[in-house]
C-alpha cells in the first residue's frame, strides 16, 4: 500500500497504470485535463503510449484500435468531448471492445461552463450513441474510489468486452484526498480474440458490421445476454443510515458527499433520513430501491442537473411512495445548509412525517 | 513439367463469403478498380512475406468487406477514422504491418482530420486512398473529389464551383506536410498504369516494414456503376477526365531519409510500475491523530483560503492537507479551478477531521485565511459564529466587521519581506494558521516545506517566514 494526497484526476492515471493499462489517447478539456497531463507524464515511463489526439473523435477511435490489439487502453474527457466520442463508443460496444473512459462532467448544454454539473447522465448512462448498446458506468465519489473503481473498470471491461465509463463531476476530479494505492501492478490478461499482427491471431476479425438482419439480430441478442449478466453481477451501491430511515435521499458523485454531511445534521435534529448512493449508474441499483420503496415514506433525489437520474429512481419505485427531486444546475454546488433545509421540509409534509 | 506462372495470392482467401451463390468472385461491380488493387496489395504482402504480420483495416464504403478478401488480421472501423485506429494499433504493435484502405468519402470528407494528422505525425503506416470521384456504396453521391460539372445523385445538375467548390487534391495537400515519407498518385485504366500502381503498392508496404514512415498511394480507380458507363468507357473516363485534374506521379518521397522511423515503447515490468509512478510504500498501521494537542476541542476544522492567483493559496492549502494526512487525520482539499486560476482570484477549501469527510466544500468555514481584500469581503459572512479570520493586514486596509469572530490582523506580506521575500506571505499565513489550529505538528510541516523547496536559500526564507507567522499568533494577546 502506498498513500498519497492526490487529485482525483491524477489518481485515475496511476490506478490505470497499476491496472495494466498501457495506452492513453485523449484531448485536453477542463475539468479533465489533469488526466491527460498525468498520462503524458507517466504512460511513456511505464512502457506505454500517450498521444494527444487531434480531437475526441480521433481519441476514441485510437482507443478502438488499441483495444483491438488486446491491450488495456483508456481516454478521458468532459461533456462536450463525450458528445464527440459517442460514435466511437457505439462502435466499441458493437465490436465488443473493452476500454475505460473517464468523463469528468462540467456544465452544459453547448459550451456551458467548466463548473461541476451532472448533466451528462443521459448521454452516458442511457447511451448517447446509436444502436442497442449499453455502457457500464461507475460513479466514484472520492479520491480512493477514483483509484479503486478505475482498477475495477479495467477488469470489468475485459470480462464483459464492453466500454466502461467512470463518470464523476469536476469537483471529485479536482479535489485532493489521501488515496491508498496498491503496491503491486496488475499484469493485463492475454486476449485470444485480439488482432495482434501475428500467426495466432491472423484469422481474427474485429467488427461491428453485420449486414444480414438475422445476423445482426443474433449479435444484438448476444449483447443483451451480456447486459443481463451485468445487471445480475455488477450492481453496486452504498447505503448509509437507511435501516430505520423514513426518507431515503439518493445522490451520486459530489452530491452524495454533501448529502452525507446534510443527513448527519438532520439526524441530529431527530429526522430519520438515510443515504442511498448508486456506485454503478448502469446497471442501476433498482432492486435495492424497490426493496426500500416497500417501507420508506419517500425518496428525495438530489442531482446537479435538471433531473436525469430521478427518472430511473421513479421507474424503480413504480409510483409509491413519492419521489421528490431537488436539482441545482449551471455548475452551482448545493450547500449542506440548503440540502438540510430541503430534507427538513420534506419531513414536515404529513405523509412523510407520520412514520418518522 | 510445367511452371506455374500465375496464381491467386496467398494473402487472399480461397473463397469469399460475401456471395453465397458465387464464392469465387468478389462483390465488386464488373470493371471496378477495387479488385485490381486488392490483388496488388495481396501480391505485395506475399512478396514481402508479411502475411501473418499484416492488419488490414476495412473502412466504410464499397470496400467495407475487405476482411472477406484479405487472409490477414482484420478490423472494420467507423467511417473516416481508420488513420486514428491505425495509429494506435501500430503504436501497440510496432512489428505489425498496418494497412488502411479508404475511399474518397471516407478519407477526404468525413475523415479529413484523421488522415491529415496521422500523415503529419508521420505515423509508420500504409494508406491506400481510392479516388473514384464519387460515393459508390451509398449510390453515387458527390465526393470531395467529384469533378466540376460532374453529375452525381446529389449534384443532379453537375458539381458547381460556387456551391461545392473545387475537387480536392488530397495527394498534393498531404504532400505539402513535412510528416509523410512517400505519396504517389497512380491510376487503373490500362496495363501500363496498372503495373505502375502495382509497384507503388509494393513500395508503400515495403516502406512500413523498413520503418520509413507514412506512405500513401492515391489510386484513380474506375467506378463504371457510379459513373453510368461500361467498364471500358470507365477506363477511358479515368484517362480523359480524371488525369487532367489529378496528375499522376510521385508527389513526395523522403523514403530514403527515413530509416528507423519506428515508435517503440520502453520495456517496463508490472513490478516496476509502482516505482515509476513514484509510489512509496507506507506503513499499513494508520497513525492515530493526536487529539490531546488540540486545546479548542475543534476536531473538524473547515478552512477556506483565498487570495489572488499567484499568492500561493492552493499551495498553502495543500501543505495543510498533506500535514493532516501524515498525522492520521481525514483530509480533503478542494480548489477553485479553470481559467480563473490564471490571474484572477483563487481559493481552496481544506477540511480535517477525525471522521470521514462528507462534503469537501467549505461553505461555512471555521477558519478563513484572506490574502487580499476581495477575498475578505466575499467570504467574511460565511465564517461560522465563533470562527476565526486571519487576514493579511499589510495588503488589506479594512478589518472584518463582525463582532462574533476572532479576527487576526496578520501583517503577512511585511513579515514575509522581513524574512527575505514578499512572495512567501502564504508561508507566514501557514505558520499563523498552524499556531491557531494547534492540531498539527509544526516540525512536520516545516520538514515538508523543506522537502518541497530543495534550495537551501529558499528553505531558510520559508523557515523564517513560517516562524514569524507562528510567533505572531502565539504572541498576540488573547
Amino acid at each position: 500500500m502506498a498513500r498519497e494526497l492526490i487529485k482525483g484526476n491524477e489518481a485515475i492515471v496511476k490506478a490505470a497504470l497499476l491496472a495494466g493499462c498501457r495506452s492513453f489517447y485523449g484531448y485536453p478539456i477542463t475539468p479533465a485535463s489533469e488526466i491527460a497531463e498525468a498520462a503524458a507524464r507517466y504512460f511513456p515511463l511505464a512502457g506505454g503510449t500517450f498521444l494527444q489526439a487531434e480531437s475526441e473523435i480521433a481519441s476514441i477511435n485510437m482507443v478502438y484500435g488499441a483495444a483491438a490489439t488486446g491491450e488495456r487502453t483508456m481516454t478521458a474527457s468532459s461533456g462536450p468531448g463525450m458528445s464527440l466520442m459517442q460514435e466511437g463508443i457505439s462502435y466499441l460496444a458493437g465490436a465488443e471492445l473493452p476500454c475505460v473512459i473517464a468523463d469528468i462532467t462540467r456544465g452544459g448544454p453547448g459550451l456551458g461552463n467548466i463548473a461541476p454539473e451532472q448533466g451528462d447522465y443521459h448521454q452516458i448512462v442511457k447511451g448517447g450513441g446509436h444502436g442497442n448498446y449499453r455502457t457500464i458506468v461507475y460513479a466514484p465519489n472520492s479520491g480512493q474510489e477514483m483509484c479503486d473503481l478505475t482498477m475495477l473498470a479495467f477488469e470489468v471491461a475485459d470480462r464483459y468486452r464492453n466500454p466502461v465509463v467512470l463518470m464523476t463531476d469536476g469537483a471529485i476530479g479536482q479535489m485532493m484526498e489521501p488515496v491508498d494505492f496498491p503496491a503491486l501492478a496488475v499484469e493485463a490478461p492475454v486476449k485470444s480474440w485480439a488482432v495482434r499482427g501475428n500467426a495466432e491471431t491472423r484469422g481474427n476479425l474485429i467488427s461491428s458490421f453485420h449486414m444480414l438482419p438475422e445476423e445482426l439480430e443474433r449479435h444484438e441478442r448476444h449483447l443483451e445476454e451480456k447486459y443481463a449478466a451485468a445487471c445480475r453481477e455488477l450492481v453496486r451501491w452504498e447505503s448509509w443510515q437507511t435501516e430505520d430511515a423514513g426518507i431515503v435521499v439518493i445522490g451520486y458523485g459530489i452530491v452524495s458527499r454533501i448529502l452525507r454531511t446534510a443527513i448527519g445534521r438532520v439526524r441530529e435534529m431527530g429526522i430519520r433520513a438515510g443515504l442511498l448512493r448508486p456506485i454503478t449508474l448502469w446497471p442501476f441499483p433498482e432492486e435495492e430501491i424497490k426493496r426500500l420503496a416497500e417501507r420508506v415514506n419517500g425518496f428525495l433525489v438530489v442531482e446537479m442537473s435538471n433531473g436525469q437520474m430521478v427518472d430511473d429512481v421513479r421507474l424503480a419505485v413504480g409510483g409509491r411512495p413519492p419521489v421528490e427531486f431537488y436539482g441545482r444546475v449551471g455548475g452551482t454546488i448545493p450547500t449542506t445548509g440548503e440540502l438540510v433545509d430541503r430534507i427538513v421540509r420534506m419531513s414536515e409534509v404529513s405523509h412523510v412525517r407520520q412514520s418518522i | 513439367m510445367y511452371v506455374k506462372a500465375y496464381e491467386r495470392p496467398q494473402s487472399l482467401y480461397r473463397e469469399f463469403e460475401r456471395k453465397a451463390e458465387d464464392r469465387r468472385s468478389t462483390h465488386y461491380c464488373p470493371g471496378c478498380g477495387h479488385g485490381n488493387l486488392h490483388k496488388y496489395i495481396a501480391e505485395a504482402i506475399d512478396e514481402l512475406g508479411v502475411q501473418d504480420r499484416t492488419i488490414f483495416i476495412s473502412p466504410v464504403g464499397c470496400s467495407v468487406y475487405g476482411y472477406q478478401y484479405f487472409d490477414v488480421g482484420n478490423i472494420q472501423v467507423a467511417h473516416g477514422r481508420a488513420p486514428a485506429v491505425a495509429t494506435a494499433m501500430k503504436r501497440a504493435l510496432p512489428e505489425s504491418l498496418v494497412v488502411s484502405y479508404q475511399g474518397d468519402g471516407d478519407l477526404a470528407a468525413i475523415g479529413g482530420n484523421e488522415i491529415m494528422h496521422a500523415a503529419n505525425r508521420g505515423e509508420n503506416l500504409t494508406v491506400f486512398f481510392i479516388n473514384n470521384a464519387i460515393y459508390g456504396m451509398t449510390g453515387g453521391q458527390m465526393a470531395p473529389t467529384t469533378l466540376l460539372g460532374q453529375k452525381t445523385a446529389t449534384t443532379p445538375f453537375g458539381r458547381v464551383l460556387q456551391s461545392e467548390g473545387y475537387p480536392l487534391r488530397v495527394g498534393e495537400l498531404l504532400a505539402s506536410l513535412e510528416g509523410p515519407s512517400y505519396i504517389e498518385r497512380v491510376a487503373l485504366y490500362d496495363t501500363a498504369s496498372r503495373m505502375k500502381a502495382r509497384r507503388a503498392v509494393h513500395k508503400a508496404l515495403k516502406n512500413q516494414i523498413e520503418g520509413r514512415g507514412f506512405s500513401l498511394v492515391e489510386v484513380l480507380s474506375p467506378c463504371p456503376t457510379g459513373w453510368g458507363l461500361s467498364p471500358n468507357e470507365a477506363c477511358d473516363w479515368v484517362r480523359e477526365q480524371l488525369l487532367p485534374v489529378y496528375p499522376l506521379g510521385v508527389l513526395r518521397d523522403q523514403s530514403e531519409h527515413r530509416e528507423g522511423w519506428v515508435r517503440r515503447r520502453a520495456i517496463v515490468t508490472p513490478a516496476e510500475i509502482p516505482h515509476v509512478l513514484g509510489l512509496r510504500e507506507t506503513a499499513e498501521t494508520v497513525t492515530v491523530p493526536n487529539r490531546e494537542r488540540i486545546s479548542g476541542a475543534n476536531l473538524h476544522p473547515r478552512i477556506k483560503i483565498a487570495g489572488f492567483g499567484g499568492q500561493g493559496v492552493l499551495f498553502l492549502g495543500k501543505i495543510l492537507a498533506e500535514a493532516g494526512m501524515h498525522e492520521g487525520w481525514h483530509v480533503s482539499w478542494f480548489p477553485s479551478y479553470g481559467p480563473e486560476m490564471r490571474g484572477g482570484t483563487a481559493n481552496c477549501h481544506v477540511s480535517l477531521s477525525d471522521q470521514p469527510i462528507g462534503s469537501p466544500i467549505v461553505s461555512d468555514p471555521t477558519l478563513l485565511i484572506a490574502l487580499n481584500r476581495p477575498s475578505l469581503e466575499r467570504f467574511e459572512a460565511e465564517v461560522v459564529s465563533g470562527g476565526t479570520i486571519i487576514y493579511d493586514c499589510s495588503l488589506i486596509d479594512v478589518a472584518p466587521a463582525r463582532p462574533d469572530i476572532d479576527a487576526i490582523a496578520l501583517p503577512a506580506t511585511t513579515l514575509a519581506t522581513d524574512a527575505g521575500n514578499a512572495r512567501v506571505a502564504n508561508v507566514v499565513a501557514l505558520g499563523a494558521c498552524l499556531a491557531k489550529m494547534g492540531m498539527l505538528n509544526r516540525e512536520a510541516v516545516t520538514h515538508m516545506l523543506d522537502d518541497l523547496s530543495r534550495e537551501k536559500g529558499k528553505q531558510e526564507v520559508n523557515g523564517r517566514a513560517f516562524e514569524a507567522g507562528y510567533r505572531f499568533v502565539l504572541d498576540s494577546p488573547g
